[in-house]
């Protein structure tokens, strides 16, 4: 009887059931697209957010460039033999970037940690090559002219800062490009793992002490190096054995070197500026955070949550807006949809007390009205689920084709060349700590908004907490009828 | 069948108070009809809750087959009303979405009856009432009499020992009040019910062999030689 009488009920009171199921419908749709839409934000965020960390990366430890004034490591100073006027003369200085460097021995205190699942270290680098003539006695070697000269603030991340000093009768043409020291025992984490390799092959652990380099495209394309291509790094002639392209087309350095050849090009052994840290479980990453913090003092840990509150743009807008406004939007609508469906339930067990007065009259227990009263509710409510399945689904279809795109800005703290965050765009004490932070990234991302199972389950478990509370509501009136009131007269 | 004795019952209606039954006693034996009529308001409706047990009343003791019904639970007053009442109503009260036989059906519902001997049972329910051949009607595409026949079917479905009537004419054409007094006088004489019939209809009062008159809750009962 319970099916029967349901079943007719549905039926031969359509409209009010529609009434209640579209209320819910409009409540779970809303739900279903905000939710699909932040989650295309999570993952336009995740896009940027891995093309500056690399995949499968928690977090990454580093240690901030000093402040100027004690900046003259990082200084350069070129060696020009001052005889040969005339000549031609050229130049490369090899610089930590951006950072202090690390023992190489943190990489490993690191990985021992609690809930590390993996740490990986790289050195950053910035190569500045100076190539020149100048005439004898017209040269003046002035810290001033060289740091402050031709050079400019910053260069786009990918475009190479070119300047030209001109003093005293020489002619010097500066060049400065990055290289990323790899950890080629272990490429599963680091800057590298954003790029794919588009022609040749990436490293293997036996290229350790090889002289062997993978460049970025685009600095490849501009420089104009293949496969097989030399590139002469302070004398040293390394072999491009692959070319990688990054995935947001902003590649965390302009050439990759293994690990050990980039300590020994910058003199630095057993130095890195950067730890790649994974961790074993993510809800454990701010107190693996903290414990490296602990272990490793002076040091900046970034977690992707740190690099997140840095990403500004379009994209932070949108994606504060679907979290914010877009959530507490919909929560309203779903408590307004409730209530709403649950008043008219309750109100059509007023218009029906003698139907259910008459049933108590003829001996059927409250409870068994009422439970009928719940499952009028709760299918009202699945069909408000499914109709509010078919709205969210629309709206988060109707995103994913007008597919908007949104920009992201990262801060400039976050744009070092190894493209971990750090405050050591600070203070530049000389052009080397400074060229590249000064400019900030830019880049665009397509909106989409995938629906997620979860998503659906969601949904499904509103149209039931939907119909549970409708039903709640008109089950409670039911079973407050006295079975006297079937011979009431007036409706 | 029932011993009332010194039944009231009060209605409160905010700081007013409705004596609507003032200290009734009456017995009514089995087999036995029993008509109350009396002017509107004066308690009818409230008398025949108490004999139905649908509701309780403020004071006094309505014993029914031993048992006094005041001093019941509103569960054990259900399974009072669901084995042993059977209620027609003036308005027939049936369930408007669903069809003849499965409006009588839900008399079988709270005895737990199979779903299949539902079915037939109220299929032959329906037959007696005259209803056959319309089965599977709304209660919107039937007329009142026939409504008030599946009302009637309803009610002796689950074969009670009591027949409880509020105005069952009272919306119904004149011919159609005559077959279905017909027919309850037929029901009530076959089956050997207990059959109480409130009404405001002179010429069934007349007719019946013991009347009952509630004037401002206070109750006079005529008996009359039966015929
Ligand atoms: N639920 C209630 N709450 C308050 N007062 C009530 C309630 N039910 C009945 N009454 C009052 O009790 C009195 C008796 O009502 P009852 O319905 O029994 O009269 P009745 O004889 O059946 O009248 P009618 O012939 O019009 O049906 C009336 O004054 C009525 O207003
Ligand atoms: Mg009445």
């Amino acid at each position: 009887m319970f099916f029967t009488y349901l079943r007719r009920e549905l039926r031969r009171r359509r409209k009010a059931a529609l009434v209640v199921a579209l209320g819910l419908a409009l409540g779970i749709g809303l739900v279903i697209t905000v939710d699909s839409v932040s989650s295309g934000m999570d993952q336009a965020q995740g896009k940027v957010l891995k093309s500056l960390y690399g995949l499968g990366t928690d977090m990454t430890v580093t240690k901030a460039a000093p402040a100027s004034g004690t900046g003259s490591t990082t200084r350069p100073k070129f060696d020009f033999d001052a005889n040969s006027s005339g000549t031609s003369q050229s130049s490369d200085r090899v610089m930590v970037q951006g950072f202090q460097t690390l023992s190489s021995s943190v990489v490993s205190t690191v990985g021992k940690q609690k809930d590390v699942a993996g740490a990986v270290g790289g050195l950053n680098l910035q190569v500045l090559k100076i190539n020149g003539t100048f005439t004898q006695g017209q040269f003046q070697q002035r810290q001033g002219s060289s740091s402050g000269g031709g050079f400019p603030g910053g260069g786009g991340s990918s475009s190479t800062p070119q300047g030209e000093v001109k003093g005293g009768g020489a002619q010097f043409d500066a060049n400065s490009y990055t290289l990323y020291g790899v950890d080629v025992s272990d490429l599963s984490m680091g800057p590298l793992t954003s790029s794919k390799i588009t022609s040749g092959s990436t490293f293997t652990a036996a290229d350790a002490n090889a002289k062997v380099m993978v460049a970025d495209s685009a600095y490849a394309k501009q420089n104009k190096l293949k496969v097989g291509s030399t590139v002469t790094v302070k004398g040293t002639k390394y072999k491009v054995i692959g070319i990688a392209t990054a995935d947001s087309g902003d590649a965390a350095a302009n050439l990759y070197l293994p690990l050990k050849q980039a300590q020994t090009l910058s003199s630095s052994a057993s130095k890195i500026t950067t730890v790649y840290v994974k961790a074993s479980d993510s809800q454990q990453i701010s107190t693996v955070k903290s414990e490296i913090q602990h272990n490793i003092s002076g040091t900046t840990v970034t977690t992707s949550a740190d690099l997140a509150s840095t990403v500004s743009g379009s994209l932070s807008t949108a994606s504060s807006l679907a979290t914010n406004v877009g959530k507490w939007l919909s929560i309203a609508v779903l408590i307004a949809a409730f209530l709403v469906a649950g008043l008219l339930t309750s109100s059509a067990v007023s218009r029906r007390v003698r139907e259910f007065g008459t049933l108590k009259a003829l001996g059927w227990k409250s409870g068994r009205v009422t439970r009928q009263v719940m499952g009028e509710a709760l299918v009202n409510g699945l069909i408000g689920g499914a109709l509010g399945i078919a709205l969210g689904l629309a709206g988060a279809f109707a995103v994913t084709e007008i597919s908007p795109t949104l920009s992201a800005q990262l801060g400039s703290s976050a744009s070092t060349g190894g493209g971990q965050g750090g405050p050591g765009g600070g203070a530049p004490g000389g052009f080397g700590g400074g060229a590249r932070q000064a400019a900030s990234k830019t880049l665009d991302v397509a909106l989409s908004a995938p629906v997620s199972v979860g998503t659906i389950v969601l949904a499904v478990g509103l149209a039931l907490g939907g119909g549970l509370i409708a039903g709640t509501f008109g089950g409670w009136r039911a079973s407050r009828l006295r079975p006297a009131d079937a011979l009431r007269r007036v409706e | 069948m029932y011993q009332l004795s010194g039944v009231t019952k009060r209605y409160r209606r905010g700081k007013t108070n409705v004596d609507a039954l003032r200290g009734i006693d009456l017995t009514i034996a089995d087999g036995d009809q029993l008509v109350i009529q009396g002017p509107t308001g004066g308690g009818k409706s409230t008398l025949l809750q108490m004999l139905g047990a649908l509701d309780r009343p403020t004071s006094g003791v309505i014993e029914f087959d031993g048992t006094d019904l005041a001093k019941l639970s509103e569960a054990r007053l259900t399974k009072v009303r669901s084995e042993n009442i059977g209620f027609i109503f003036q308005s027939f009260n049936l369930i408007p979405t669903l069809n003849a036989q499965e409006n009588v059906e839900t008399a079988l519902v709270p005895m737990g009856v199979r779903p299949a001997d539902r079915r037939a049972r109220a299929a032959a329910a329906l037959e007696s009432v005259g209803l056959g051949e319309r089965l599977t009607h709304l209660p919107s595409e039937l007329s009142g009499g026939q409504q008030q026949r599946v009302a009637i079917a309803r009610a002796l479905v689950k074969e009670p020992k009591v027949l409880l009537a509020d105005e069952p004419t009272g919306n119904l054409d004149e011919g159609t009040r005559d077959d279905i007094m017909a027919l309850l006088e037929g029901l009530w004489r076959d089956r050997g019910l207990t059959f109480i019939l409130v009404t405001h209809d002179s010429t069934i009062a007349k007719r019946a062999p013991r009347l009952a008159t509630l004037r401002k809750g206070t109750l006079t009962v005529r008996e009359s030689s039966r015929t």
